[in-house]
């Protein structure tokens, strides 16, 4: 007989005898580890064994613990296709152990995440093939629904655009103007440190106006925005989805570009560019603040060079990124939310995404618009 | 006197991916019936209803409702039939930023001829008709749960569909809403003859309402049983269908 685990008041005892595995309990056992003895009594399951009998050698207190030792010794008498015996133990734990057998229903379509390499590379290439076609498709839609509203035939409500006007434009004329405003005074004095080495602190206006008119205003317009419109996008159509609206659309037979995607985006389209002239405006006198109050430069000196320094080339190129950001927020954030699976917890996702995916392809736009301009001479 | 069926389901086989749902489906819904989709959880009910509205593809099989094939229909033939059915959603699925009035004027607006006045009285009529009189201008988030799938049920209603769908309509009520819920059922489906299909668990609810039924398997994936639901629990025929329609008693 040999005892493997004895503490002041309990005993699990295995003993083999003949072709008979008997597990004997004695005493208190709660709060047991039972990993040490179930390795114990899975060594002790030799070629010869074929049967595991449970004996009640004065059980006093028992818990969780027991009953957890007993079906996992059941499991594995299972698995060997070994008898077992627990008809000593007390009813009541022989009434749990028939409860945790009673279903024996495992889920068939659970299969293992582990891939080899090939099939992870052959899993991811077939996911991306899908995910361009979706994107080919949404823009597809998205164009024909443009061209649904230019013939009068598209199904979106005036009140939808005018809302999403409304609040990508007029309501983020306050944090569009405050952080343009700090960019040019960031901007000012990041320069006048330089140029003031050089004597040229004058050039602050010159820098601060290309800077903001040519890319600096309308990126951050576009950062902005991606923050706080293109996440409510994807906030707000991710929440449909989980409350079955965007379901309720399609049975109704209403298109969900037609009637979510267009007014959102052709409201960023007009909103952005606004956006933009307000932030090279804000970001200019920005520049000023530093130029004037603390370089102490003359004010009319300032605005002639900075006037000097407005080309309309630059003004316009700024215009156009900001009309291209609106479009990429708009498809991002809507296309994020239209994606977004049926739990609270996508929404935090999708939206997470549309921010993460506008950012990314807004700097990817603007280097492809850098060389074109590069390469026009613009 | 046979009568004509709405909607056929022909070996249909219902799956996401590789997991298989249902497999070889086949039962018909008939011209005003109350049909019930029932069965315990994780059986395919709402997934069927899915199918049946178009928003899912099945794996096989074919779908005819009014005689056409929804599973090969181009989408003109699909938005058709569309027009001709309503969905209720568990959660009512209201537009939120929509008054209830606006909600059901909406496919007027898009599938009607009717003029704006019109449109707007129709969409009082529609609220008035679930009980939801004066309630045009609240809007979803100022109404409560029973209210909402009353009005979800009026905006189904709105272009007098021939099918009404109804997704666990019992969800989420107190037992006084639920059983108006289903009082409003009945009537509607004897006032104006729509045929109706309810996919729910819920027994007080299915036996109130349900004049035909499947009943769906989840250990089988199959239909286990078919018919006016009081009979089956009269005869049943089997033990699982016995079990679901007691609650679990065994004979």
């Amino acid at each position: 007989m040999k005892t493997i685990d004895t503490l002041t008041n309990m005993s699990i005892q295995i003993t083999t005898e003949k072709d008979t595995l008997h597990i004997s309990v004695n005493g208190d056992i709660v709060n047991f580890d039972t990993q040490t003895t179930l390795k114990k009594i899975q060594k002790s399951i030799t070629k010869q064994i074929k049967k595991i009998i449970f004996i009640n050698n004065n059980l006093q207190k028992w818990d969780s613990s027991l009953l957890l030792l007993a079906f996992e010794t059941i499991c594995l008498a299972k698995d060997k296709k070994i008898s077992y015996s627990i008809d000593s133990m007390p009813k009541n734990l022989q009434e749990l152990i028939t409860l945790a057998f009673a279903v024996n229903r495992k889920p068939s379509h659970k299969t293992s995440d582990q891939k080899d390499f090939l099939e992870e590379v052959g899993f991811k290439t077939l996911s991306i093939t899908s995910k361009i076609k979706t994107v080919c498709k949404y823009i597809g839609e998205i164009l024909s629904s443009i061209g649904r509203w230019l013939t009068a035939n598209s199904v979106m409500r005036k009140i939808d655009f005018l809302s999403a006007l409304d609040d990508c434009g007029p309501k983020a004329i306050g944090i569009v103007s405050l952080i343009s405003f700090l960019v040019g005074l960031i901007l000012a004095f990041v320069g006048a440190v330089q140029l003031q080495m050089f004597g040229a602190q004058i050039y602050v206006a010159s820098l601060v106006t290309i800077g903001m008119c040519r890319i600096m205003g309308a990126i951050m317009v576009g950062i902005i925005i991606a923050g706080r419109t293109g996440s409510a996008y994807a906030a707000t159509i991710g929440t449909m989805q989980v409350n079955e609206e965007l379901d309720a659309l399609q049975t109704m037979g209403l298109s969900r570009i037609d009637f979510l995607v267009l007014p959102r985006l052709l409201s960023l389209l007009i909103a952005m560019p606004i956006l933009t002239i307000l932030a090279d405006f804000m970001g200019m006198i920005g520049g000023a603040f530093v130029g004037v109050f603390m370089m102490n430069l003359p004010y009319q000196e300032y605005w002639k060079y900075a006037l000097d320094a407005f080309s309309l080339k630059n003004f316009l190129v700024g215009i156009f990124h900001g009309f291209c950001f609106g479009f990429i927020i708009a498809l991002c954030g809507c296309y994020c939310g239209l994606t977004c699976g049926r739990n609270a917890d996508s929404v935090g996702v999708a939206t997470t995404r549309s921010v993460v995916n506008a950012i990314v392809w807004m700097i990817v736009v603007t280097g492809i618009i850098t060389v074109i301009c590069q390469e026009l001479g613009i | 006197m046979t009568k004509e069926a709405i909607i056929r389901v022909n070996d249909l086989t219902i799956g996401y991916g590789d997991y298989v749902l249902l497999h070889d489906a086949n039962f018909q819904v008939n011209k005003g019936d109350i049909f019930i989709i029932m069965g315990g959880s994780g059986c395919g009910k709402s997934s069927m209803l899915r199918v049946l509205t178009g928003l899912l593809p099945p794996k096989k099989g074919n779908v005819i409702i009014n005689g056409t094939d929804i599973t090969q229909a181009s989408p003109a033939e699909l938005q058709k039939i569309r027009e001709q059915s309503g969905i209720l959603y568990q959660s009512g699925a209201l537009f939120s930023s929509m008054t209830l009035a606006e909600n059901i004027m909406l496919p007027l607006q898009q599938y009607s001829d009717y003029s704006p006045s019109t449109i707007k009285e129709l969409a009082h009529l529609k609220l008035a008709l679930v009980g939801l009189n004066g309630f045009d201008d609240f809007y979803p988030s100022e109404i409560s749960g029973g209210m909402k799938k009353r009005a979800g049920l009026a905006r189904a209603l709105a272009l007098d569909p021939d099918i009404v769908y109804f997704d666990e309509p019992s969800a989420g009520l107190d037992p006084i809403s639920s059983r108006n819920l289903d009082d409003l059922i009945i009537e509607l489906n004897r006032s104006l003859g729509t045929t109706i299909v309810v996919v729910t668990h819920e027994l007080a609810s299915l036996f109130a309402i349900g004049t035909n039924s499947i009943f769906l398997d989840a250990n089988t994936k199959t239909i286990l049983a078919q018919g006016n639901p009081k009979e089956l629990l009269k005869n049943p025929p089997n033990k699982e269908v016995y079990q679901f329609l007691t609650r679990g008693e065994t004979k």
